[in-house]
Parts: C-alpha cells; structure tokens; sequence
C-alpha cells in the first residue's frame, strides 16, 4: 500500500482541544445502498400488509395481492371464515385446515363402515392407532393413564380382558356415550368386624388368594345370605353382572383393592376389608356424547377394543 | 472525498479481468473430453427411460414425494440413507488419494466450476473471438458492438445455466411432464425456487465469479493444498532449464538456438508468455506452485506447442514431483505410489467401496421392526395369564404388493392375537403397522423371555424374516 497516494483528509472545519479534528468521510457504500434498500422495502410492504391508520381504520394492502382464507371454530363452537393479510398464524391456520379436510376422509371411512369392517381394514387400523392415541391422549387418558392401562383404587384396566359393563363394541360404545357410575354400598353398618373378614377372606379365596379356610367358610355364608346381600349384585357366582358393572370376584384382576401390590397375607385381606367396610362411590366415568363427534366416539370404540387389546 | 477514496481503493488489489487464450494439446483434449461425457450423462440422464411398475419410467428419478431414489433397478428408501454416507466417504477417499499422487486433478478436470466456466469461455470465444479481440472489445467504449457481442454471450450462458438448473430439477420430477409443467406454470413452488436459484448460482459462479469461486470460496481448493506431498505429480516449471544461470530471454537475434542460449547462460524459456495466457486462474506457473493453481494442464499444452515451434524439447513446463525437479539428476517424471499415504487411501476407497456393494447387494425386500408397547410393559388377564403388546411395522420395498403372514416361534403357535388382521396386505413401495398381542399362560409366560417374530411374505421364493423379541411378565 502506497502511502503517498493518500492525501490530507477533509474535515469539517472544528478544531477541539487543539488539535481534534471531525473527519467528513463518506459512510461506507454498503450502509448507504443497504440505508435505499430499506426505503423500498418500505414501499413494498405497505402494498402488502396493513400499514398506513386512517381514523379509525388503516390501509389493508392491495386486496388479493397478499390474503390467505382459513376457517377456525370459535369458542362458542361456531365456525368462521377468515381473510386476512398473510402472517404465519394464518399460515398455520389455512395448512390445519388443509390437513383436518384430509383426515376427515378417513374419519368418513370410518364412520361409514361397521366396527368389525374398520378392525378388518389394515390401512384403516393404522388410522385408528394413531387418531385414537390423540384422541384417547386428549380425553381419557387422565384417569385411564396414557396406555389404557389405569390404576387400581382409580379406574380400570382397558388392556386386560376383564370388563365390568361388557366388552363388545357396542357396549363400549355405550359406554362411552353415556358414561359410567360405579357403587357399592358401605358395609360396615350392616357387618360387624368378624364378619367383614371373613367375608374378605371368602373374596379372596374366590381368586385363589391365601386365605383362612375357616373363615372362608363362614364368609361364603354371608355373602349368599340376605343380611349382607352381595350375591345381588356380584351374582351368586361372584362372576358380576355387567348391567350393573359390578366386577367378577373370581378372577385375578383387581380394581379397587389392590391385592397383587399387597406384600402378604394380612395386606391382602385388609385392602378386601377396606372396600367391604367402607363401599366406594368413586367409579364415575363422564359422557362424551356432547363433547366428542359421533365418528370421534366410533373410532374411540374401536381404539378400546382392538388397539388397547380388550375386547375378549 | 478524493483523498479517502484513494486511500480506501489502496487496502484492495484491483481485481484484473482474465482473457484465456485457447490453446491446443493433449491436456486439452482430455479436458474436452472429460466435458463431453460429462455433459452427456447429466443433461441426457433425466431423459433415459426404464420401465418400473410402481413408479414413473425415468431411469434416475428422486422421488421425494413418495420417499424413494429410483436409480435404475435399484430403489433407495430413506432408511438407507447410510449408502449416501458411505458414498460421500468414498467421494473424499478418491479426493484425498488422487490429490496425494498427482494433485489437484479434481479442479483442473472434473470440478463443476471448471466445467461450466470452461464451457462459458468457450461461449465468448465463439461470439467474440479470440484473446486480443476479446481484450479490445473489453477496452473498447460501449457501443453497438460491444453490447451486441457482451450482451449476446451473456444471454447464451443464462440460457446454459436455465437449462442446467433445469435438468438438475428434473431429476427430482418425471422429465418429459416436468418441462411442460414448469412452462404452464403448473410446477411445485420448490421446483421455481430450486430452478431460479441454480440459474443464478451457474450464471454467477461461472460467467461472473469464475477464478475467484476457486481462490477465494472453495474450500477444497485450499485444503488440498496440504495433501501435495514432495512425491506428488504437479504442473511445474523447470526453473534449471527454463532459466539456466542468466535467466530467461527473449529469442532475439544471437539467442535463436539452444547452443547459443546455453552458451551465454540463458535457459530454455523464450519469455513468450502463452503460459500465462492460457491460464484460467491468470496466474504465472513460473513463479512456482501457487495455491491458485487448479492443476488444468493448460499451461503444459501451451508450452509444448511453443517448444516444437522453436525446436526445443517439449517438457519445459510438466507434470513433476517437487522432490525431483530439486534433484540433482532428475529421473523422468513418475507415479510415485508406494508411499503409506497412498495407499492407507487406496485400501480405505477399496474396503468402503466392497462395504457398499455388499449392502446394496444383500438389501431385503422387505424390512420389518417391532416395537414393544411399554404402557402398560405387560397385562395380567383375568385367568391369570400375561398378555404383551407389539406394534409390527412392515415396509414392502418390492415393485408389487405384497402379502405377509405372521406367525411367532418359540412359544405356542395360539399365543399370537392378530385381531382381525390375520393377513398384512402391503402396497409396492408402502408401509404399514399392526397390532400384535401375544398371550402366555402363567407359568410358560414366567419362563418366556424372548421369542420369534415370523414374517413370511406370500410370493413365492421370497425370504421369510425372523425377529427375536422380548417378553415381560414382570
């Protein structure tokens, strides 16, 4: 680099502090052309969005050069239209739209054919696994936990094969619809201490439960008994009776006492002789008839009973 | 204002536009060849028809639309994405090797900026003629002329460049239905944008930028730079002979024959300049090996030329290794291969190279995954048997449909609940997933932990796949 090239500087005249001077240098020509740019920028964007208040409206842009149409429902469940200028939550508006039209023809799918011709349709199931996740995921999952699997002492088990008010479509469907209310009167007015246990120790010989034979014995009695009456509603063959939803006494799945988590015998029978003793009024299970669509509720049907893997 | 300018343009060396003259030669015509069979196969490729059944007949077709690279009979899928990998290996594998024995072969011959800038120059030569009439249209105002001819070229290498990104795109459509569309306006926003956006790159990189993508973007030209060995072939210049001991000269009376220029110190160089002329970087190989240097050959062609005219002998600028042309008895320039750089790349592009075939060679048609599910890890049923859960994904990667049976070893043949769906219908090309329960009876289920997933395809001769699972009981 020359130096003799450069010559004295330009200033703007104002000597400071003896010898401070201003330089009068041009701005570098990136900032000056990127400074011009921006004021077509400008332009550009007043034709496009909205820009310019007039009173108590504004310039919209030029109409058509820059809208996008979505639908959305509002709170009060009524559906709008919508054109507005083009931002990214329109955008995002208008591609939701776009893919709800897409799932809707598998919805329609669904909805149009019989529950045992959707289980019969693999490309149909699929749809069913990963619609019914979101819709499960949304609705039921808070008490029937994520995968169906619920908690004792809370809500059932949808994986197993037990199911208290039946397991066919259109029982679940039922369910489903109308929702479910579960009870069982306490017992500890009625039974003294000795009787609850041995009633608890005929329930869990029932199951094949360690249990006092004894006790069983005299349990059987009471349970078939009038005093007590819980052959009324379990059935005289402790098996329940699904139009009541009372549950089946003689096979391994628990709801309410948690007998597998028990670590022994005693456990055991105090968790049968808290729910004798004191009854539950907690098996209550809302309707979805008004907050889910009738093809939301079909596919749920269909969700519960062959991806969750009841059913039988 | 003047001075700051002058002390501002003074930081930048002014940049020199380059005039190559065209020059004839052995260098050249692998060049020109390269270029032909080059341009052949990537213009022409999109336009080869192959009949495929599930998919349009275009022998090289990425679809991404469907997810699947149709490279002839072979169908790529996205999970063999690993190929890509392997392949990029292998692509800077031969980079490395090829570089380490005789350098920068890659720009001077196969680059893409190489080729099209090569092609634009050879645009401008046509339209407005040989180095001195380009270099006094350059010169010249701006007239009918100049913008005829500039104007011209110019509108010929965006043409070349459209159609470059053109056929780039068309690789990713059904060609024939992808020109008519990308006219009628009819044509994805990605097509515009890809077609738009490589027009401008091609026409910039190549009839604008053209040596200066190489010396100042490419990031490859600097790193091979430190792969030349004192073994590896590079176009030089023999400084011993082209100088002697009083340096080079021009051919003036007295000088005309080597024995008189030996006689009075001179070397072999008559200062000519075609070297310099002919260069594409516009660089002076005499000044040595420079990192501008893209290793075309150019140069050796230009040289040669003059050294018959003169009558000297050919080889004053050549491919040579650095450790050879500092030799005091040079031997003639050689490959130099056996050095463990050389060949540690070699077994690596050969080792990779087999890896790759063997996988494209054993791929299945078929590819199948199960997926536990984990909520609940397993079901206790009410006889007291356990239940677990699978999800079964199946992708058919055959050109037809395909049946699938499923059956499980190991356990009992009724433990396996398909639900409704006793049979998986896949179509060509598709995937698909399917709920699987498989139930064990108490005692066998606390013995059983793992299992086997049978998925026999229906087609006769079609390979049955065998999956080992788990299962919980606890």
């Amino acid at each position: 680099m020359s130096q003799d090239k450069i010559k004295t500087p330009t200033t703007t005249g104002h000597v400071w502090d003896d010898d401070l001077q201003e330089l009068t240098n041009p701005l570098p020509n990136w900032w000056v052309w990127g400074f011009y740019i921006t004021f077509v920028f400008t332009i550009v964007y007043w034709l496009f969005y909205p820009a310019w208040p007039i009173g108590h409206t504004y310039t919209k842009g030029i109409p058509g050069w820059n809208s996008i149409t979505y639908t959305a429902t509002t709170v009060d469940g009524k559906e709008v239209e919508k054109t507005t200028h083009w931002n990214m939550r329109s955008k995002f508006m208008h591609e939701m739209n776009e893919q709800q039209a897409e799932q809707k023809k598998w919805f329609d799918k669904v909805a149009g054919s019989s529950y045992e011709d959707v289980s019969k349709d693999a490309d149909l199931m699929q749809f069913v696994n990963s619609a019914g996740k979101t819709l499960f995921s949304d609705n039921c999952a808070p008490c029937h936990q994520s995968g169906g699997q619920g908690k004792v002492g809370f809500s059932p088990n949808l994986t197993d094969d037990h199911w208290q008010y039946g397991g066919t479509y259109d029982q679940i469907h039922t369910t489903i619809v109308g929702g479910r209310r579960g009870y069982m009167p306490p017992f500890k007015e009625v039974l003294n201490d000795q009787q609850i246990t041995q009633l608890a120790n005929y329930v869990l010989s029932l199951s094949g439960e360690p249990h006092d034979e004894t006790a069983a014995a005299a349990g059987a009695n009471i349970f078939k008994g009038d005093s007590a009456a819980c052959y009324y509603c379990h059935g005289a063959d402790a098996k329940g009776r699904i139009e009541l939803g009372s549950a089946n006494l003689t096979d391994k799945i628990w709801l309410w006492a948690d007998v597998p988590a028990a670590k022994d015998a005693t456990a055991k029978l105090d968790a049968v002789k808290h729910v004798i003793s004191g009854g539950l009024d907690r098996g209550v299970m809302p309707n979805w008839d008004h907050r889910l669509k009738p093809e939301q509720i079909k596919l749920l049907t269909v969700y519960v009973h062959d991806s969750l893997g009841g059913g039988k | 204002m003047e001075a700051s300018k002058a002390s501002q343009s003074a930081l930048y060396a002014k940049h020199i536009p380059i005039f190559t003259r065209s020059v004839k030669g052995k260098y050249r015509n692998f060049k020109t060849a390269v270029m032909i069979v080059a341009y052949s196969v990537y213009f022409l490729l999109p336009w080869m028809p192959w009949e495929r059944a599930s998919s349009a007949s275009q022998a090289l077709l990425f679809d991404l639309s469907t997810r699947r690279f149709f490279i002839f009979d072979l169908i790529v899928y996205p999970q063999d994405i690993f190929w890509l990998a392997m392949l990029l290996f292998i692509a800077a594998a031969l980079l490395f090797f090829a570089t380490g024995l005789i350098g920068r072969a890659w720009c001077g011959y196969f680059c893409f900026q190489t080729l099209w800038t090569d092609l634009f120059i050879m645009v401008e030569k046509a339209i407005q003629g040989e180095r001195p009439a380009r270099l006094r249209l350059y010169k010249q105002p701006w007239n009918a002329e100049k913008i005829l001819k500039i104007g011209s070229s110019h509108f010929l290498m965006l043409l070349i460049s459209f159609w470059t990104a053109f056929t780039f795109a068309a690789y990713f459509n059904y060609a024939p239905d992808f020109l008519v569309n990308l006219f009628t306006g009819h044509a994805a926003d990605a097509a515009y944008i890809t077609v738009a956006a490589l027009t401008v790159t091609t026409y910039v990189a190549a009839g604008l930028l053209r040596e200066n993508i190489c010396t100042l973007a490419c990031p490859y030209a600097r790193f091979q730079g430190v792969m030349y060995e004192p073994d590896t072939l590079a176009v030089s210049y023999d400084a011993k002979r082209g100088e002697g001991l009083a340096g080079r000269t021009l051919p003036i009376a007295g000088l005309k024959t080597r024995e008189e220029r030996q006689a009075k110190g001179h070397g072999d160089c008559i200062d000519c300049g075609f070297c310099v002329q002919v260069c594409p970087t516009g660089i002076d190989i005499r000044n040595g090996l420079q990192y501008q240097c893209i290793s075309c050959g150019l140069c050796i062609d230009a040289c040669n030329n003059i050294m018959d005219s003169v009558g000297y002998p050919r080889g004053l600028i050549r491919y040579d290794s650095e450790k050879n042309l500092a030799d005091a008895t040079p031997h003639a320039p050689r490959l130099e291969w056996k050095r463990l750089k050389v060949l540690g790349y070699a077994i690596a592009i050969v080792v990779m190279t087999g890896t790759l075939f063997y996988n494209i060679g054993t791929r299945t048609n078929v590819e199948v995954s199960v997926q536990q599910v984990r909520q609940p890890m397993f079901i206790m049923l009410s006889d007291g048997s356990f239940r677990n859960r699978y999800q079964i994904h199946i992708v058919n990667k055959t050109e037809h449909d395909e049946t699938y049976h499923i059956s499980v070893s190991g356990i009992p043949a009724d433990a396996l609940d398909m639900g409704n769906i006793p049979q998986v219908h896949v179509r060509a090309g598709k995937d698909l997933t399917v709920n699987a329960k498989v139930n064990l009876e108490h005692e066998l289920a606390e013995r059983t932990k793992t299992f086997n997933f049978v998925i026999q395809p229906q087609t006769a001769g079609a390979e049955t796949i065998t999956l080992p699972t788990n299962f919980n009981s606890k």
